[in-house]
């Protein structure tokens, strides 16, 4: 079957056999998408986190028929021409990766708590972000969200 | 400048850089470690854990690749896994190459280049080992461009002139790029003389990750995202039960399932090769078989194994009477403390992307060991190394994961069997299933103390699973050695002044075990250094005073172990009393030489441990980039919170449980101290290990402080009140 949306600003089409297939192997390797990271398959570590129409979602959990029609944003779309997100320039200047591979998840989930809360306070950032991070660079991150918090308030 | 260039003294033109190495001095001075000399000096080594770097440090062209575009490419046969080592690679390169940094790409080295590490990355080794090795090739490199840049320009070495990456005589500037463009020739020459510490521009400086950008925007840069054009997705029957066999697979239904395209059948593994991941893995789950164990296990069988007395016993230290030998009067006490069996539980799950033609085979793939990886493959499928290269990718993290990839074979083999690329990867159940996991531990800790509180004798005894047996290492090896030396790392007793002596006590475990971030350190540490503070209560002593008396000058650590203990308490204002319900814990510890003292403060919230603060003191000797070793610190301190409070795998019937995140509970966000207080010393002149020593004391620092809070000794990780 074949599934629509708009993914990054462009409309896309991926064709699966299955429509409960989770929408995170369509993006990765239908539409070769690779900032978005398989995880853990079950909702359970936030790797695999972007936006579906602005809220946050788990795509290894996600059917990709449930996508038809919906706006999508992966990090790769976070940043608008060529411009890092704020939460990125954050990432960025706190220097908060280590090997990397959770950080587009931590990135769309704070991306996504920011808009509903765009100055939280350590407790909304305990609640909100619960992602996994193996490295443990969570100490950096509730910098860097602090610091997105910041860059977002001056650009208003 | 140019008279720097020609200052050719010291080692001739070399085959292998022999590296003697920094700081491979005894941990345990003078101590009993049998008989065998090999077997003392592996020992040794194991306890510093400086050994040398194990490969071609001569050659600095398979290193170092400068373009005709003049862009600079280090080929780095350590790979990067999150410890920040490319960077502080680059930070070495830079200096003796006279550029930034930021001019500086830094790539994996495939083995097909020649540049091999015949050890792997692990053990907090990498800027450690290549600290002499990397900067000589740099500078030998610079005056290698530097001579045919006097060729060039038609002028003597001597009368060049160096600024802003040019080379310059008689008016006439040319780079880097410009000199190699066209050469083809290069004379190795002998080792330049290599800066002073006092004029290092790079090293020391908190430089910015080189594979920051990449990672801030979701680059495809790890192992998982690898691809070949027209590649085929595999997914493969791993065992769900411990010490079991399979067979009697019926394929049957897989075979017909949608985008099947075969069902691969080896000798070692059977799977469904299909044309999208979900649906190999939607056939491989229909695949039905009989499972045939040797006999049934649970945890509590585990725990029986692993215990004081079992398995095969050998003396580490041997300063001192036995506890029951110690003839004058006195109090003993004694704490038996318990580890579990830890996951490694790293984000990205083992793969490989193999593509197998014409008799030879390429496989990208996140390893810690390019050279093992290769080599079983070649022996694998009965190819000479040659025809195997290994491509590394960066590592979603690594932690002792990667030194095991089996994986690869099976990529390789069943791209073979299907004629096109495959990629493999195994889902997160079966990761958790088939981690080769960090031993379960059982210490047996004992004191005498006399009437008037002096301590006569500490002993520690531990019972423990295979680390570094379980590696690529040699078999005879383990014949030789007979005490995991992974295993028992962090196991010896450091303070010198008591009358110690550590026993160890291996066990072979029905289910595979191997590396975990720092290895024995974190279990054996919570047990040494919560009975220290045990101690320090019994006798009416300061914790801190406790440490700082038992250490002798006679380590070759030992002045630097007690100004780090000094440090912590200082910076965190140690003290005994509770305040506003926090009480602090100190633990410390050495490992690989590099000395780490945790203060944590910690309350009791609806009785949960809730950790607010941790102060840390390390000297890891210098700090090539000051920045990536408090994130070391950071990474450690929050791991280390994890694993001491909140991880552990069970076993029943056989079923390694549990099987995802979540339910292998982990410190997130919401455990993170709010405040991680570092301070660095630089006690050596050369950079020790970073990416373990920091996870060695923070169990033990906070069950102590919870003793203080509670008046309850905490002697099981992870730590629970209940």
């Amino acid at each position: 079957m074949k599934i629509s949306f708009i993914i990054n600003g462009s409309t896309k089409s991926v064709e699966v056999s299955d429509g409960n297939a989770p929408l995170l192997w369509s993006i990765r390797d239908g539409l070769d998408l690779k900032g978005t990271k398989f995880g853990c398959g079950k909702a359970a570590c936030g790797a695999c986190t972007i936006h579906v129409d602005d809220m946050a979602v788990r795509s290894c959990s996600y059917p990709v028929k449930m996508a038809e029609g919906k706006k999508i944003t992966t990090i790769e779309g976070l940043s608008q021409e060529g411009n890092l997100h704020p939460v990125q320039q954050a990432w960025k200047e706190e220097v908060v990766p280590q090997c990397g591979y959770c950080q587009p998840g931590f990135m769309m989930a704070t991306a996504a708590m920011l808009k509903e809360i765009p100055n939280p306070t350590d407790q909304d950032i305990d609640d909100n972000i619960i992602n996994v991070c193996r490295c443990a660079t969570y100490y950096r991150m509730r910098k860097a969200i602090h610091r997105a918090a910041a860059i977002n308030s001056k650009n208003l | 400048m140019a008279s720097d260039l020609t200052k050719n003294k010291g080692l001739k033109r070399r085959k292998f850089l022999k590296y003697t190495g920094v700081g491979v001095g005894l941990m345990i001075g003078g101590v009993w470690l049998g008989r065998n000399p090999i077997r003392r000096k592996i020992f040794e080594l194991a306890e510093t854990m400086i050994a040398p770097y194990q490969g071609d440090v001569s050659d600095p062209l398979i290193w170092i690749q400068v373009t005709p575009e003049n862009q600079i490419i280090l080929h780095s046969s350590k790979v990067e896994m999150g410890q920040g080592s490319f960077t502080g690679l680059a930070q070495l390169a830079a200096e003796e190459l006279e550029v930034d940094v930021e001019k500086i790409k830094v790539v994996h080295a495939e083995t097909a280049s020649g540049n091999i590490d015949g050890m792997g990355t692990g053990g907090s080794m990498s800027v450690a080992t290549l600290w002499k090795p990397l900067r000589e090739m740099a500078a030998t490199m610079r005056l290698m461009l530097a001579k045919k840049a006097a060729e060039k320009l038609e002028v003597s070495i001597d009368d060049l002139a160096f600024a802003n990456g040019v080379f310059s005589a008689k008016n006439r500037g040319i780079t880097y790029g410009e000199i190699v463009d066209g050469v083809t020739d290069w004379e190795i020459p002998e080792t330049p003389v290599l800066k002073k510490r006092s004029r290092f521009k790079h090293i020391g400086k908190p430089i910015v990750r080189v594979d920051l950008y990449d990672k801030v925007i979701g680059a495809p840069i790890f192992g998982i995202d690898a691809s070949y054009s027209d590649m085929l997705f595999a997914s493969v029957v791993r065992s769900r039960l411990v010490d079991a066999t399979m067979s009697n697979y019926d394929t049957s239904v897989a075979e017909n399932m949608p985008g099947v395209i075969k069902i691969v059948k080896e000798d070692d593994f059977i799977s469904v090769i299909a044309k999208t991941q979900v649906e190999a893995d939607n056939a491989r789950h229909k695949i039905t078989f009989d499972y045939t164990t040797n006999r049934s296990w649970n945890i509590a069988d585990v725990e029986k194994e692993i215990t004081v007395g079992n398995g095969r016993k050998t003396i580490i230290q041997k300063e001192g009477k036995s506890i029951e030998e110690i003839d004058e009067d006195g109090d003993i006490i004694s704490l038996e403390f318990r580890s579990p069996i830890g996951a490694h539980a790293q984000m990205e799950p083992n793969g490989a992307v193999a593509n197998y033609k014409d008799g030879k085979v390429e496989i990208k793939i996140s390893t810690q060991v390019p050279k093992v990886t290769r080599d079983e493959v070649a022996s694998a499928l009965g190819l000479s190394k040659e025809d195997v290269n290994i491509v590394p990718t960066f590592l979603g993290g690594g932690f002792g994961r990667r030194l095991h990839t089996p994986n690869a074979i099976q990529a390789a083999k069943m791209s073979k069997a299907v004629g096109k690329p495959v990629k493999s990867f195994f889902d997160r159940k079966q990761e958790f299933q088939n981690d080769t996991f960090r031993p379960p531990t059982h210490h047996v800790m004992k004191a005498k103390i006399s009437k008037d509180k002096k301590i006569l004798g500490i002993e520690h005894q531990f019972a423990s699973g295979d680390t570094l047996f379980n590696s690529a290492l040699d078999p005879g090896v383990e014949q030789m050695m007979r005490a995991d030396i992974g295993s028992i790392r962090g196991g010896a007793i450091i303070y010198d002044l008591l009358p110690h002596r550590t026993t160890y006590y291996h066990v072979d475990l029905p289910f595979a075990t191997s590396f975990w971030r720092s290895l024995g350190l974190l279990a054996n540490a919570f047990a040494i250094e919560s009975f220290m503070d045990e101690i320090a209560i019994n006798t009416n002593q300061d914790p801190i005073q406790l440490r700082l008396n038992s250490i002798s000058n006679d380590n070759p650590y030992g002045e630097r172990a007690r100004k780090v203990i000094q440090a912590c308490a200082d910076k965190a204002k140690y003290t005994d009393q509770i305040s506003n319900g926090k009480a602090m814990g100190f633990a410390s510890t050495v490992d690989g030489g590099s000395p780490c003292a945790h203060v944590v403060e910690v309350s009791i919230e609806d009785d949960e441990i809730k950790v607010h603060k941790v102060t840390v003191a390390f000297d890891c000797g210098i700090a090539v980039n000051p920045d990536q070793v408090r994130a070391q610190i950071e990474g450690c301190v929050c791991m280390g919170i994890s694993a001491s409070m909140f991880e552990k795998m069970d076993l029943r019937d056989n079923k390694l449980y549990p099987i995802n995140y979540g339910a292998y509970k982990m410190a997130l966000m919401r455990h993170t101290p709010r405040e991680i207080d570092i301070v660095l010393l630089e006690g050596a002149d050369y950079p020790g290990p970073v990416g373990e020593p920091p996870m060695g004391p923070i169990g033990a620092a906070i069950g102590n402080a919870v003793r203080r809070l509670t008046g309850k000794r905490l002697t099981t990780l992870p730590l629970s009140l209940g």
